[in-house]
């Protein structure tokens, strides 16, 4: 592994950085303010969780001293998404031996988005390249997490902080749309995301959300077939 | 003693959703062509509907009906479309939504 290909790898990471770190520290100043909860429980966390959303309901679950079956459910539901890039990764993650339960573990939206998006630099494996970003990831996690718990204890308001994680969404979204000449899969996201959060409501959109755009995916799949431009 | 079972309970479920699809394709067995397909198609589907995930609590009938969240999802989107640098279209993206709820709303 050269410096330059480590390099580029950390420079590809950066916008992660920035978004862990303010997103991290959102999560570090509700754990503090909401249930008092020191730095030490905000790394610990961090590290055995590693996920955003995830992390912010566990804060509302810890203050409302909910059971652990609803925890375990929420959970679940707030994360299911992840199913959906273990689907993606499935072939690019193929005979990472080692390295690929790690992979897995640290397999954060904003780590999926990375690495299907960027090619590896040049004198780096894809697989080394993938380890390398989900570790960096999840060292910045831990560090904006940590310093979110301590800034907890300034006297400033941080309202809207948590609109950093729309932000880095919405730049992932344009990326992906000047990247690809075929915008019906990111139209069928938007639109059926949408649709359930009406329908549903916004404590359980996500998994119908996630059934209708599979289901709507594989129908254009078909009809893409039929007139010949896959 | 609560505490330390919710952190295990939301790291093993977390944990599970994100194996779950390698434990059932594995890497011996051939994984079927429209698995594969979504696999392609889904990161696009996926940034849109995260995007509507982030606003789920977003009030477009009641005050201050979803003004900010626009603006500050306008303004990152254009920011991103003129200058491709996402560490600016984020970071000024927040600043200027902190200041639209802190300031103006």
């Amino acid at each position: 592994m050269n410096r330059k290909a480590l390099k580029t790898t950390f420079l590809d990471t950066v916008p992660v950085l920035t978004g862990y770190l303010f997103l991290g520290a959102g999560f570090g100043i509700l754990l503090g303010e909401k249930t008092g909860l020191g730095v030490g429980w905000a790394a610990i966390m961090a590290l055995t969780m590693f996920a955003g959303s995830g992390q912010y309901l566990a804060v509302s679950l810890i203050a409302d001293h909910a059971s652990l079956i609803s925890v375990a459910i929420a959970t679940f539901l707030v994360n299911a998404r992840h199913i959906f890039y273990g689907i993606s990764l499935l072939t690019p993650y193929k005979g990472a031996g080692k390295k690929k339960t790690y992979m897995i573990f640290g397999l954060t939206d904003e780590t999926y988005s990375l690495v299907t998006q960027n090619e590896p630099p040049e004198g780096m494996t894809r697989h080394t390249y993938c380890f390398l970003v989900t570790l960096f990831n999840h060292i910045y996690w831990i560090i904006g997490c940590s310093l979110g718990n301590l800034m907890s204890l300034l006297p400033i308001s941080f309202a809207g902080v948590e609109f950093v994680l729309t932000a880095l969404f919405v730049t992932m979204f344009v990326e992906q749309w000047l990247s690809h000449k075929n915008h019906l899969p990111a139209i069928i996201g938007v639109g059926s995301t949408l649709l359930c959060l009406l329908i549903f409501g916004q404590n359980i959109f996500l998994i119908p959300s996630m059934v209708m755009i599979a289901l709507l995916l594989t129908i254009s799949r078909k009809t893409g077939r039929r007139q010949d431009n896959v | 003693m609560y505490k330390i079972a919710l952190i295990v309970v939301v790291a093993l479920v977390t944990m599970s959703t994100r194996f779950l699809p390698f434990l059932i394709f594995g890497e011996k067995r051939k994984t079927p062509e429209l698995i594969l397909y979504l696999g392609k198609v889904l990161p696009c589907a996926i940034m849109g509907m995260l995007v509507v995930y982030c606003l789920k609590e977003v009030t477009p009938l009641a005050y201050p009906y979803g003004i900010p969240e626009l603006l500050g999802i306008v303004f990152v989107a254009l920011l991103h479309l003129w200058k491709r640098n996402s560490l600016l279209s984020i970071g000024a993206g927040t600043v200027f939504y902190m200041i639209l709820v802190q300031v103006i709303f």
